[in-house]
């Protein structure tokens, strides 16, 4: 597969006991003694200090393309995702046009393989245009090349029942997952941020918590019906952890994400009406914040994903109504990740809580066999190096992506990627994402 | 401070300048020669993105008799109603050598994001935005109480000790928002009054009580009573389906005659305009002796005057740093 | 907003000479207010506008020791006023801006009355300047006058003072303190190094 041999010296598998690690023919060949024995003209990695973890795995993320290029494309999407250590990603549906066919998800999965940075797996919409009135043809593009299992009309919320039912049940076919952007239309009509104190002094249209939580509850309950997985995307509120952890004590099939920015920041940096802070789900309260991450401590929200959503300027350098909605994530999610959990003292949150639940889990629930693996011998070279020592201050001109939309600007974050392999190709090096040499 | 966005950002000290300096205004108004020519050589932009004749003749009249130029900036209709031409039209004032700029916008915040993003410089006026904040209502409103609760010793003076009524739709209401935060700042007691449907979400922090009970509020005696306008439409489902009908909202909301002489014939009525008679205020008491409808129009002039000065006057230093960046740009 | 204080002038150590007392300040404002009767042929047209802050309280002390000379048993507020002139002033844009102070004016108005401007010091003349709009804001008298305590020169304008209670030669390079017992605990006239307005 590969003719790259790396011989990585030094590394803390998942922060534990030093240890060599020997890429080569796209799996971990060796590890321990045997690393160096085999490694031959390998190139050496030093990796003193650095902890390794496999291959991060985002199952939320917006490449744009096709249709807004001028946010991002599968290139510069891809190329970002391999600096913030991902070696696979989930594509959403919501390009223009829809990824609602067999034809467009073969499309942007060739222009994965093609860019060669990460493995994307295109999302496919459960309704066709996303529009919420019938089925898109979910089996033909979970035959197509992009074997499709995923199934989301994320940026809007399937919200008619009915077809969320026949959703949940047809996809069991192809052993597919709905994930579901919960929010009740009617509930957050003109909503553009969290409803309660701020939004009530600002005088910006509310989005309430129980628009996600009347969703959530409703699906895992239709999940347990007809006994159907679900995935619920990025999930905002303490009251829907509850439901969720309520939901999972019942053996519902239900996974849940969170994403960085929900882990960290509250709906009281709106109050300078940026538009970098806008962001549906909206960014909620301290109480919240305190929730998803015990949530995400005690396993109740099972990953990390990144709802990647760039913009171009304009539709962020204006008034806050009439901004997009979305931040980019995959080059500071793993840093946000470090500090505000794996650094935190409240909750118990570990390299292997990292390397659960931003690679191995979003990969099981997306089906992707070969990502999200153990570090061991014969498994897939895709690893991540990371850096838990350094300190970076984000600058968005500086970030891979093609938009600027970062909310973290200004902010020095912990933890830095020093390496990536993909199938045992480093796509990034010394932090350098490497060209494919042909 | 540079701009004025928000009635929250004032001091109790800079609220009462800005009451005195109008007071100080207003005597000028009483002159037969009303100009005056502080702001002579400055140009002012009203910058009207919502349609308000009122607001902005109110605007032009204040900076006209402080001898400013004003030019008024229409993009209601125009191509400008997508958000993200607010920073061409801003950076185009800019380029115009605009001194201030008054703005009303339909979105929250537009007022702020103009005076932080960096588009401009000149001062910033908001004159209303979305469902935020109309600070100088609030300060004319308060000007109008405090002018006639205090008499004589106004000058100086905050209106601690008072008790207002704000009644209608709070959750729409920039005015209720600005008038909570002015009022609480000078020391006045604020009670709001509306239909739970009518309040936000969040409303408990607010410095101020609230009632759903328009009776039991107006039987306290307030010193003043303050009437939101309702907007028909709000009672549709498509509107949101806030109250059930005109006329259930009227009985129970309405200041009607029974209530007007509950109140007794030493409370203010006020309301900001324009009105809805019959809906949220009966002729009656519109028209009583006891409303000061009108001298808030009035007392209006006054205030933004004041506001224009303190804002205005005196800011060189600020256009002698912008005069060489403005050549730049224009290259 | 910045609020205008009127800086009181501080007395530097050791750097101040004293050059009007109480008493020359007294025998200064009565020789002006018998000045005024004397040109005016009685003080009966005569309105006395005083320029905030000393300004104000001078013109009251005139008032009443004009309306005792000429023997009139009238309020004072029929013939003492005060001109605010801020809004006038050329240099609204080099300083911070003030609060604006209450402009009152006799019962009678000014229209073809002599109006007499009363200041503390006449320096620069611009205060006279801004005050002569404020003047012609008001109505149109017969005739306007100028009443200071202290005259220290270096006029930029072509304005005289027609009333001056002490000439007092200054470099621009000090600066003259008037205090008024009304604000200052004192009546006197100090001159101290350092520039001022
Ligand atoms: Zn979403």
């Amino acid at each position: 597969m590969s003719a790259h041999r790396y011989l990585i010296r030094g590394a803390a598998p998942l922060g534990g006991d030093p240890t060599d690690l020997l890429l080569a023919d796209g799996v971990i060949a060796a590890t321990g003694a045997e690393a160096a024995a085999q490694a031959g003209d390998a190139q050496v990695v030093d990796a003193a200090g650095l902890v390794v973890l496999p291959g991060l795995v985002d199952l939320h993320t917006h490449l744009r393309e096709p249709g807004r290029e001028d946010a991002e494309t599968v290139l510069s999407g891809t190329r970002a995702a391999a600096v913030g250590g991902f070696t696979c990603v989930h594509a959403m549906a919501n390009t223009q046009p829809v990824a609602d066919t067999a034809g467009v998800v073969e499309q942007v999965w060739r222009l994965g393989r093609d860019a060669g940075w990460v493995d994307v797996r295109p999302v496919g919409a459960v309704t066709v245009g996303l529009a919420g009135e019938r089925l898109a043809e979910l089996g033909a593009m979970a035959d197509s090349a992009a074997r499709v299992r995923v199934f989301s009309d994320d940026g809007v919320c399937v919200s008619d029942p009915v077809l969320m039912r026949r959703a949940l049940e047809y996809v069991k076919a192809f052993d597919g997952v709905v994930a579901q952007h919960a929010q009740e239309p009617r509930l957050t009509e003109g909503a553009v941020m969290n409803e309660g104190v701020v939004s009530a002094e600002l005088g910006l249209t509310g989005w309430p918590a129980v628009a996600e939580e009347s969703i959530v509850a409703r699906d895992v309950l239709l999940a347990e019906h007809v006994g159907s997985r679900v995935h619920i995307c990025h999930l905002s509120t303490a009251g829907s952890v509850d439901i969720v952890r309520w939901a999972k004590s019942r053996g519902i099939q239900v996974t849940a994400e969170v994403t960085p920015h929900h882990l960290v920041l509250t709906d009281e940096i709106v109050r300078g009406y940026d538009p970098q802070f806008k962001v549906n789900p909206p960014l909620r309260t301290a109480e919240d914040v305190a929730a998803v991450r015990a949530g995400l401590a005690d396993g109740t929200i099972d990953i990390v994903a990144t709802d990647h959503a760039p913009h171009p300027v304009e539709d962020k350098d204006c008034e806050f109504d009439a901004a997009a909605f979305g931040m980019t994530g995959l080059e500071t999610a793993l840093s946000v990740v470090i500090s505000s959990m794996v650094l935190a003292d409240d909750v118990d949150f570990g390299w292997a809580d990292v390397a659960r639940t931003m690679s191995a889990a979003p990969a099981a629930i997306g089906r992707v066999a070969d990502q999200g693996r153990p570090l061991a011998v014969g498994e897939p070279a895709h690893v991540t190096l990371v850096d838990p020592d350094a300190r970076w201050t984000v600058v968005p001109r500086e970030l891979r992506t093609a938009s600027d939309n970062t909310p973290f600007a200004g902010r020095e974050l912990p933890g830095r990627v020093v390496a990536t392999f993909y199938g045992g190709r480093a796509t990034v090096l010394d932090g350098v994402p490497q060209e494919r040499t042909a | 401070m540079r701009h004025l966005l928000s009635a929250h950002d004032l001091s109790r000290e800079e609220a009462v300048l800005i009451l005195d300096t109008a007071a100080a205004m207003a005597a000028t108004q009483q002159r037969e020669m009303k100009k005056l020519p502080p702001l002579r050589g400055k140009t002012v932009v009203n910058l009207f993105f919502e349609d308000s004749t009122r607001t902005r003749i109110s605007f032009e009249a204040a900076a006209k008799r402080l001898s400013a130029d004003v030019i008024n900036f229409s993009a209601k209709g125009s191509s400008v109603s997508k958000g993200e031409s607010l920073k061409d039209t801003a950076q185009t004032l800019q380029a115009m050598g605009a001194d201030a700029v008054v703005i009303r916008h339909a979105a929250s915040g537009a007022p702020h994001r103009l005076a932080t993003s960096g588009w401009i410089d000149a001062p910033v006026i908001n004159a209303g935005d979305g469902k935020h904040q109309h600070p100088t209502q609030a300060l004319l409103d308060a000007y109008t109480m405090r002018r006639h609760l205090r008499g004589e010793d106004a000058i100086g003076s905050d209106l601690a000790g008072f008790r207002v009524l704000v009644v209608g739709d709070v959750l729409h209401s920039r005015v209720a928002r600005s008038n909570v935060d002015l009022l609480h700042t000078l020391g006045a007691h604020v009670t709001l009054v509306a239909p739970p449907t009518l309040l936000p979400v969040g409303v408990g922090t607010w410095p101020c009580e609230v009632s759903y009970d328009l009776d039991a509020a107006v039987a306290a005696r307030p010193d003043a009573i303050m009437m939101l306008r309702v907007q028909r439409e709000r009672m549709s489902s498509a509107g949101g389906g806030f109250f059930p009908s005109p006329q259930e909202y009227s009985r129970k909301y309405g200041l009607d005659g029974a209530r007007l002489r509950a109140l007794g014939p030493d409370a203010l009525v006020m309301h900001p305009g324009p009105m809805n008679r019959g809906l949220e205020i009966s002729a009656e008491a519109a028209d009583s002796a006891q409303a000061v409808i009108l001298e808030q129009v009035t007392n209006g002039v006054a205030v933004r005057m004041a506001v224009l000065y303190l804002l205005l006057a005196g800011a060189d230093d600020r256009a002698g740093v912008s005069t060489p960046e403005l050549v730049k740009d224009s290259v | 907003m910045t609020s205008g204080t009127p800086a009181r002038p501080r007395p530097e150590p050791g750097g101040e000479r004293v050059v009007l007392d109480a008493g020359d300040i007294a025998r200064a404002t009565t020789r002006i207010a018998h000045e005024i009767i004397e040109r005016n042929l009685g003080s009966s047209d005569v309105v006395l506008l005083g320029i905030p802050t000393r300004g104000a309280f001078l013109a009251r002390r005139l008032g009443e020791r004009v309306l005792r000379a000429d023997e009139r048993d009238v309020p004072l507020d029929t013939l003492v006023g005060t001109l605010d002139i801020t809004l006038h002033r050329d240099d609204l844009r080099r300083r911070p801006v003030r609060a604006i102070e209450p402009t009152t004016v006799p019962a009678g108005g000014i229209d073809d009355k002599v109006v007499v401007l009363v200041d503390d010091v006449l320096y620069s003349g611009r205060t006279v300047r801004a005050a002569l709009d404020a003047v012609s804001d008001l109505g149109r008298p017969r005739r306007v006058q100028l009443a200071v305590l202290v005259d220290r020169g270096h006029r930029e304008l072509p304005i005289r003072a027609d009333f001056v209670g002490k000439n007092l030669p200054t470099s621009a390079s000090e600066h003259v303190s008037v205090r008024l017992s009304e604000l200052d605990d004192v009546d006197e006239v100090a001159i101290g190094k350092g520039g001022d307005r």
